[in-house]
């Protein structure tokens, strides 16, 4: 295969932006209303709290680590922002300031059980989630909070404008997750913190060796997801007019997979946000392709599914293929 | 004893009576050492004699017990951190290099600017300049941007020696640095090390063999027990002298190659081909015949023994067993048939090194020690494995210890023992001593002669010349996939062989 080959289709951004072009090339010729602006702008906000959460567990899975609690941190955040506000009536700032920190502080309890305790995340992240979620439901008692204010619960739009197939509206989730994308981005790309936790995720003995501040780095890398959580809960509560204790539960493997099919790898130190965001518009497309030709909904989870394998599994045979030796070569 | 180089220059590096204790284990004891500037120096020593412990003093990751001294060009001090040990140039390279496989060159060469400040943007141009400077003080040429984990082994050594420099190395201690090299790569190597030693770097090699290296070192420095045996001048050391240093006992080396006669063929292999694997390889392996197959790494000598355990299907040719065809569809079908095979990678493929002694001597014979609806008493387990520790000699508290508790050449004898206990008619034996030393060599050599002698037919694959002339009956070479030669040790003699693998 020529290098140029390779070099450009053997990296994950590629394949999906070639599977969204596939994809849109075939929806475009079998239903005339895919992907109309407005319709674009709809999924894109629909999707906009798997973006958010998948760009902290990114974060997390290049670090060489994983977290499955983050919706639990994200249903905790948004419960007390919620509390906060429409019980004891706090003001915006405080309120969201607090939950937010809560959020990191929830983050930075997984690195620091995984770090001292020397337990691999999966486990302590399962724990810390039934943890959070049995400790949130026990002190609420379950109960729903629905008297958000106007300012959280309002649909708020920044940009609106008028195209032949309707209204698009440039709103607060879409905003936020374009934020989110881009401090993430700055993060990991283009400052030197973002670089060590690729170092650690890429071989994290080396990276004690010289002189990376593992403990440090992995408080950042989880406190960030934690952080990124509590925002996605807000943004959740502000979608649904509701804060509802287990409102995301069940969503952990969906935004894993996410960044899985964006690249991210398990075993760390791999990854793009590019590949994040190319993995959310991928699925928007293919899940409103689906839905315009009449698939039913409960199809796409077989979809993402799909694509998640086959993803994995292209990955895994261009390694074997890389690792295999050629023996008989002139020595 | 000392064979000093000097007097000429002040040392670099000068240690005296350097002493350490774990617990109440004496690691260390009254080592006085020097290096000097621009000196290449053998660090040797067999597993257990304190070399790593020596290193991890000089790097600053243990401190020393008192009443010692460590002067680094000329400035005194009892102890030191990893921070002042970098700050006076001491770096150390790590066999397994300690690089960042998802990273540039670039990145790799220059991490340590990515190190402070950390939500600022790295110096993406100083770093640039300091891996060019690095890699143009070497004269070696590396792509910057191209990824450390898509470069062969020995280019990943050359940016782990760029990072040492970047860092301002003055002293460069490299831990088994040839392991994993072929000749050739040595070659470049050695090269890399005569640039540094212009460049007024000492190199402190670190292993449990003398290697190529000795052709360029100066002096060569032995450790036992934890004590220096001395400093000798590279020139009047070699391989039997040094195994006699680091033991402390003399090893005779002798030719075991005993005549066979006429005896049948246990094995025969007749044009056995599998594409950019090996090609058209025939020969014939006697019972209780030890047959030497050496070559290069690379020269398809795993491959073929990867064939002939059924774990790769051949494309042309055929492999007999006591004169019936043999069709290996897997492994299992091997080892069923009387094949069994120890592997070159015993870490990672031949035993499970969580799971006890017991466990890793069973599994190839579970069948047959489970009872009539298969399972397997915990008791009969251990008497196997009880049996084959006493037989082999392992050296491990009780069968129940784990595998990872026991040293390089026990965890060797365990393999053996998983296969012996098949009860084999043929043993492949793939570089059956890596990463094993000197004393624990000699009692695996012994072994094998003496299941050779029972009339298992053994093959020892190896790349290490004394290995096969010394224990073969007949040594068959190996290169490019095919048998290029056959050398009988009595006849010929050692260099013939030496000069041919390497030709």
């Amino acid at each position: 295969m020529p290098n140029l080959f390779r070099a450009v289709f053997g990296r994950t951004e590629f394949a999906l932006l070639a599977a969204i072009l596939v994809t849109a090339i075939v929806f475009s010729l079998a239903s005339p209303y895919f992907l109309t602006v407005s319709n674009f702008m709809n999924l894109i906000e629909a999707y906009s709290v798997t973006t958010i959460l998948a760009a902290g567990v990114f974060v997390v899975l290049v670090s060489g680590g994983i977290d499955v609690s983050f919706t639990a941190t994200a249903a905790a955040t948004q419960y007390v922002a919620a509390y906060l506000v429409a019980q004891l009536n706090y003001p915006a700032v405080p309120a969201l300031a607090l939950a937010t920190i809560l959020g990191a502080a929830l983050g930075c309890i997984n690195a620091l059980l995984t770090y001292y305790l020397r337990v691999v995340s999966i486990i302590v992240t399962i724990a810390t989630s039934s943890l959070y979620y049995a400790l949130l439901i026990y002190l609420t008692n379950a109960e729903e909070i629905y008297n958000l204010p106007d300012w959280w619960s309002g649909r708020i739009t920044f940009l609106r404008f008028a195209t032949a197939s309707g209204a698009v509206k440039i709103t607060l989730p879409i905003v936020v997750m374009g934020v989110v994308v881009l401090l993430t981005q700055y993060l990991m790309a283009w400052t030197r913190i973002g670089r060590q936790i690729y170092a650690l995720g890429g071989n994290p003995e080396a990276a004690n060796r010289v002189g990376v501040g593992v403990l440090r780095v992995q408080l950042l890398a989880y406190g960030y997801l934690g952080l990124l959580a509590a925002v996605a809960g807000f943004v959740q509560a502000g979608r649904v007019h509701q804060a509802v204790p287990t409102a995301m539960a069940g969503q952990e493997l969906n935004v894993l997979a996410v960044a899985i099919l964006g690249g991210a790898s398990l075993v760390g130190g791999v990854g793009s946000v590019s590949g994040v965001v190319l993995a959310v518009l991928f699925l928007a497309i293919l899940q409103n392709g689906l839905n315009l030709v009449g698939v039913s909904s409960y199809f796409f989870g077989v979809v993402i599914g799909l694509a998640i394998l086959i993803s994995v599994s292209m990955t895994a045979y261009a390694e074997s293929r890389g690792r295999k030796p050629f023996v008989a070569r002139p020595a | 004893m000392d064979a000093s180089a000097g007097g000429i220059s002040r040392p670099f590096l000068l240690l005296a009576g350097i002493g350490k204790q774990f617990g109440g284990t004496i690691a260390l004891e009254g080592i006085d050492w020097s290096v000097e500037a621009g000196e290449v120096h053998c660090l040797v020593g067999e597993n257990g004699s304190g070399k790593s412990t020596l290193i991890k003093i000089i790097s600053g990751v243990h401190a020393p017990d008192r009443g010692g001294s460590i002067i680094i060009d000329g400035s005194s001090h009892s102890s030191l951190t990893p921070a002042i040990a970098k700050s006076l140039g001491v770096q150390v390279i790590f066999q397994d290099l300690s690089l960042f496989p998802n990273l540039s060159v670039l990145e790799n060469i220059a991490i340590d600017r990515e190190l402070r400040s950390s939500l600022l943007p790295p110096p993406r141009q100083a770093m640039r300049d300091a891996a060019a400077a690095a890699l143009a003080r070497l004269d070696a040429r590396l792509p910057l941007d191209a990824k450390v984990g898509s470069l062969p082994v020995a280019q990943r050594q050359i940016v782990a020696i760029c990072r040492g420099l970047a860092s301002n190395a003055r002293i460069l201690f490299m831990d088994e640095p040839t392991a994993s090299l072929t000749r050739r790569e040595v070659e470049l190597l050695l090269e890399t090390v005569r640039r540094l030693k212009t460049l007024g770097v000492a190199v402190v090699f670190v292993s449990h063999r003398l290697e190529e290296i000795v052709e360029i070192a100066e002096r060569v420095t032995v450790l036992r027990d934890g004590r220096k045996v001395g400093t000798f001048a590279a020139s009047e050391i070699d391989d039997h002298r040094l195994a006699e240093l680091m033991t402390g006992e003399s090893i005779v080396h002798e030719i075991m190659a005993r005549p066979l006669g006429d005896v049948r063929p246990a094995l025969e292999v007749r044009g056995a081909s599998r594409a950019g694997e090996f090609e058209d390889v025939s020969f014939a392996l006697r019972h209780g015949e030890i047959l030497g197959l050496i070559g290069l790494l690379g020269a398809g000598r795993t491959e073929l023994a990867l064939a002939l355990f059924g774990m790769s299907p051949l494309e042309r040719g055929e492999i007999l067993l006591d004169g019936t065809p043999l069709n290996l569809r897997s492994n299992q079908d091997a080892a069923r048939a009387g094949v069994a095979y120890v592997s070159e990678d015993r870490l990672s493929l031949g035993l499970n090194l969580k799971q006890s002694i017991a466990d890793n001597v069973a599994i190839t014979v579970l069948d047959r020690l489970a009872n009539a609806i298969g399972l397997v008493a915990p008791s009969r387990r251990k008497d196997l494995a009880g049996d084959w520790i006493a037989r082999l000699g392992i050296r491990a508290p009780n069968a129940d210890a784990a595998v990872q508790t026991l040293s390089g050449g026990n965890q060797q004898r365990v393999v053996l023992a998983k296969w012996l206990a098949t009860n084999p008619k043929v043993l492949i034996l793939d570089s059956p001593t890596v990463g094993v030393d000197v004393r624990n060599k000699q009692g695996i050599y012994e072994l094998v002669r003496r299941l050779a002698d029972q009339g298992v037919a053994i093959l020892l694959i190896s790349d290490e010349v004394p290995e096969v002339y010394y224990n073969s009956d007949r040594i068959l070479h190996m290169r490019e996939g095919r048998i290029v030669g056959e050398f009988l040790p009595r006849a010929g003699d050692q260099r013939r062989l030496s000069d041919a693998l390497h030709a």
